[in-house]
C-alpha cells in the first residue's frame, strides 16, 4: 500500500473514532486529533465571539464616564469589564485551535480591522441614550444567555468551559440591565419615553442576533455543521422562539410595548408569529456596513495602533 | 490624640475634617473617571481587565469618602460627587488632567506612559496617606483607611511593574516615559499640599504634616527612581494652583459636564 492510502485510512480510522466519541458526549481537548472542518468551524466561531465581545464593550463604554450615579457608574464598569474578560478568555480558546495554523492573536485583531472577521449585529448600533446602556444589558445579554446557553454542552472542552463562566456572568449583566430599565420605566415620563424609544430601536437588532432561520436568508449558515458537531444543539429560530417567550411576558410587565402590533403567540403551533427584520439590512450590518459600524472599528484600529509603542516595549 | 467620632457641629475640627475629606473623595473619584475613560482602549486586552477593576476600586474608595461626608450631612453620595461645581471641587490638579488630547471615543491621543507615571505617583502617594489616617483623630475616617490599605498594595505592584518595565524597554518607550515623568514632577506638588486649611487639619490630629508624608513618599520612590537610573528633584516646582483651593483647569471642567450628563437630565429622578 502506498503512503497516501495509508494516510487516507487512518484519516477516515481518526474522523470515525471522534464522531464517535463526541457523540457519546466525551469532550474533545485542544491537543485532540480533529477534522480540519471541526477546527475551522471552532476557529471562525470562537474567534466571532470573542471579538464580539471586545467590540461589544464600545457601545456600553460610551455611557461607563456618563452613568448617573456612584452605584450606576460602578456597576457598568464592572460589565463592560466582564465582556472585555469574556474576549479574552475567548481569544485565549481561539489562539490555541489556532496555534497548528501558525496565527497569533495579533492575526485576529488584523482581520478583525480587514473586515474579514465579522462582529456581531447588535454592536453596529447606535446607543444614543442611557436607556440603550440598560436595554443592552438587559435584552441583548438576555439575548446571549440563551444562544451561548445553548453551546454549554459544546464538544469542545474549552469552549464548553468558558462558556459556562462567561454565562454566570451573562445573569449579572442582565440583572444590571433590568435593574436600569427597571427604575426608567418606573421614572418620570421622560424616563419611560426613553426606555420605550430604545426598546423600538433595539427591536429589530434583537430579532436579528440569533441569525437567519435558513441559510435561504444570507447564502450560508454554519448551523448545520454546528448541529452535525455537536458544538450546539438548537437552531437560530428554536432560540429566538425560546427569546420571545422569556422576555415577551417581562417587557409587557414594565408597561412597554413591543413594535411589532403583527405579532401573537400562536397557541396550536406553539410558536410566536412576529414580523421579519428586514435580511436585507442584516447583510450589511454584518458586512461593515451598519450604522456604527466604521466609527467602532476606526476607534478599536486607533486604540490598538496608539499604543503599538507599549506592546513592543512588552516585548523587549 | 483623643479619638473622635462625632465632631462637634461648627467647630474647627469639623471644618478642617470636611475639608480633608473633600480632598480625600474627589482625589479618588476624578482618577477613577480618568480611567474609566481608558475603559476597552488600553494597549492589551489583559490590561484592559486589571485597569478596570482598579478603578472600580477606586471609585469605591471615593464612594466612602463621599459617604462619611453624607454621615456629616453634607449631603447625598450622588449629589456631592456629581452635582458640585468646578470652584468647589478639591481634588489635586494632577489628576484632573486629561489622558491625551482628544475625546474617549474619538480620535485621542491617550498616553499610556503618562497614565502609567500618573497612576504610580498617585499610589505611592494614596499608601503614604493612608498609612497616616489609620492612626487618624477621627475613628470613622481611620476605619475607611484601613480597608483602603488593603487594596491599594496591589494598585501600587500593578503601577510599579509597568513603571519598571517601560523604564526599562527600549529607547522610544524611555523616552516616553521621561517626558511623563516631568509633566508628573510638574504637577506633583498639587497632590501633597492640603490647601488653605492644611494646618488646622494637622493640629486637629487628621493626618500628619504635609512635609512629613513628602519625605515618606520620596523615601518609597528612591529606590525605584535608583533602579532606572533617574533623580527626584530636590525641590518640587511649586503648583500654580494646586485643585485644594477650588481653582482647576478646563479639563475637569469639561470632565465634570460629560461625568454629569445624564445626573442632570433630572437631579430629581431616581436612575
Amino acid at each position: 500500500m502506498s503512503d497516501t492510502v495509508i494516510n487516507q485510512q487512518t484519516e477516515a480510522e481518526n474522523y470515525k473514532r471522534f464522531m464517535k466519541k463526541i457523540e457519546s458526549g466525551e469532550k474533545i481537548e485542544a491537543d485532540d486529533w480533529m477534522p480540519d472542518d471541526y477546527r475551522y468551524t471552532l476557529i471562525k466561531l470562537i474567534s466571532m465571539h470573542g471579538i464580539s465581545e471586545i467590540m461589544g464593550a464600545l457601545p456600553e463604554k460610551e455611557w461607563v464616564p456618563r452613568a448617573p450615579s456612584i452605584k450606576r457608574k460602578l456597576g457598568i464598569m464592572a460589565k463592560v469589564q466582564d465582556e472585555m474578560g469574556h474576549g479574552q478568555l475567548l481569544l485565549r480558546v481561539t489562539e490555541d485551535l489556532m496555534k497548528p495554523t501558525g496565527k497569533t492573536r495579533e492575526d485576529i485583531m488584523q482581520d478583525l480591522f480587514s473586515g474579514r472577521l465579522k462582529f456581531h449585529n447588535v454592536f453596529h448600533m447606535e446607543a444614543p441614550t442611557w436607556g440603550d446602556a440598560g436595554l443592552i444589558g438587559w435584552l441583548v445579554d438576555g439575548a446571549a444567555i440563551i444562544s451561548q446557553t445553548n453551546m454549554l454542552h459544546a464538544s469542545y472542552g474549552p469552549y464548553a468551559r468558558a462558556l459556562k463562566r462567561i454565562c454566570a456572568e451573562e445573569v449579572f449583566h442582565a440583572q444590571h440591565g433590568e435593574a436600569i430599565i427597571m427604575a426608567l420605566a418606573e421614572g418620570t415620563e421622560a424616563q419611560k419615553t426613553m426606555v420605550q424609544e430604545a426598546v423600538n430601536r433595539w427591536w429589530e437588532s434583537l430579532l436579528m442576533f440569533f441569525g437567519p432561520a435558513d441559510a435561504s436568508t444570507t447564502g450560508s449558515s454554519k448551523q448545520d455543521t454546528t448541529i452535525k458537531y455537536k458544538i450546539r444543539s438548537k437552531t437560530n429560530e428554536d432560540l429566538r422562539q425560546d427569546f420571545f417567550s422569556k422576555y415577551i411576558p417581562r417587557v409587557k410587565s414594565l408597561g412597554l410595548t413591543i413594535p411589532d402590533e403583527t405579532m401573537y403567540f400562536d397557541k396550536e403551533q406553539g410558536l410566536w408569529v412576529y414580523r421579519q427584520p428586514d435580511w436585507s439590512k442584516f447583510k450589511d450590518i454584518i458586512r461593515n456596513k451598519g450604522p456604527k459600524s466604521q466609527e467602532r472599528l476606526q476607534l478599536r484600529i486607533h486604540s490598538h495602533s496608539i499604543n503599538a509603542w507599549v506592546r513592543d516595549a512588552l516585548s523587549q | 490624640m483623643k479619638k473622635i467620632d462625632f465632631p462637634p457641629e461648627e467647630s474647627m475640627y469639623r471644618t478642617a475634617l470636611v475639608e480633608l475629606l473633600y480632598q480625600l473623595a474627589d482625589d479618588d473619584f476624578i482618577l477613577a473617571y480618568r480611567g474609566s475613560e481608558w475603559l476597552g482602549l488600553a494597549p492589551h486586552i489583559e490590561e484592559d481587565v486589571a485597569f478596570s477593576s482598579i478603578n472600580q476600586d477606586m471609585m469605591g474608595h471615593a464612594a466612602m469618602f463621599y459617604q462619611l461626608l453624607e454621615d456629616l450631612g453634607e449631603g447625598d453620595v450622588d449629589d456631592l460627587s456629581h452635582s458640585r461645581k468646578t470652584n468647589e471641587r478639591k481634588n489635586g490638579v494632577l489628576l484632573e488632567r486629561v489622558n491625551g488630547p482628544g475625546h474617549y471615543l474619538g480620535k485621542h491621543e491617550f498616553d499610556w506612559a503618562y497614565t502609567v507615571v500618573r497612576h504610580y505617583f498617585y499610589t505611592q502617594f494614596k499608601k503614604v496617606r493612608m498609612d497616616s489616617l489609620k492612626t487618624s483623630s477621627y475613628q470613622p475616617l481611620a476605619d475607611v483607611a484601613v480597608k483602603v490599605r488593603m487594596e491599594i498594595y496591589y494598585h501600587l505592584l500593578h503601577w510599579k511593574t509597568w513603571f519598571l518595565q517601560l523604564m526599562q524597554s527600549n529607547s522610544d518607550s524611555r523616552g516616553r516615559m521621561e517626558k511623563a515623568v516631568q509633566r508628573v514632577w510638574d504637577d506633583v506638588d498639587s497632590l501633597l499640599c492640603y490647601g488653605p486649611n492644611g494646618d488646622d487639619i494637622v493640629k486637629a490630629g487628621l493626618i500628619e504634616a504635609e512635609d512629613k508624608l513628602l519625605q515618606r513618599w520620596k523615601h518609597f520612590l528612591t529606590p525605584v527612581f535608583e533602579a532606572v537610573h533617574l533623580s527626584i528633584p530636590e525641590k518640587l516646582k511649586p503648583a500654580a494652583a494646586s485643585g485644594r483651593e477650588g481653582v482647576h483647569t478646563k479639563d475637569l471642567e469639561e470632565a465634570l459636564a460629560v461625568l454629569s450628563e445624564v445626573y442632570y437630565m433630572d437631579t430629581t429622578a431616581s436612575w
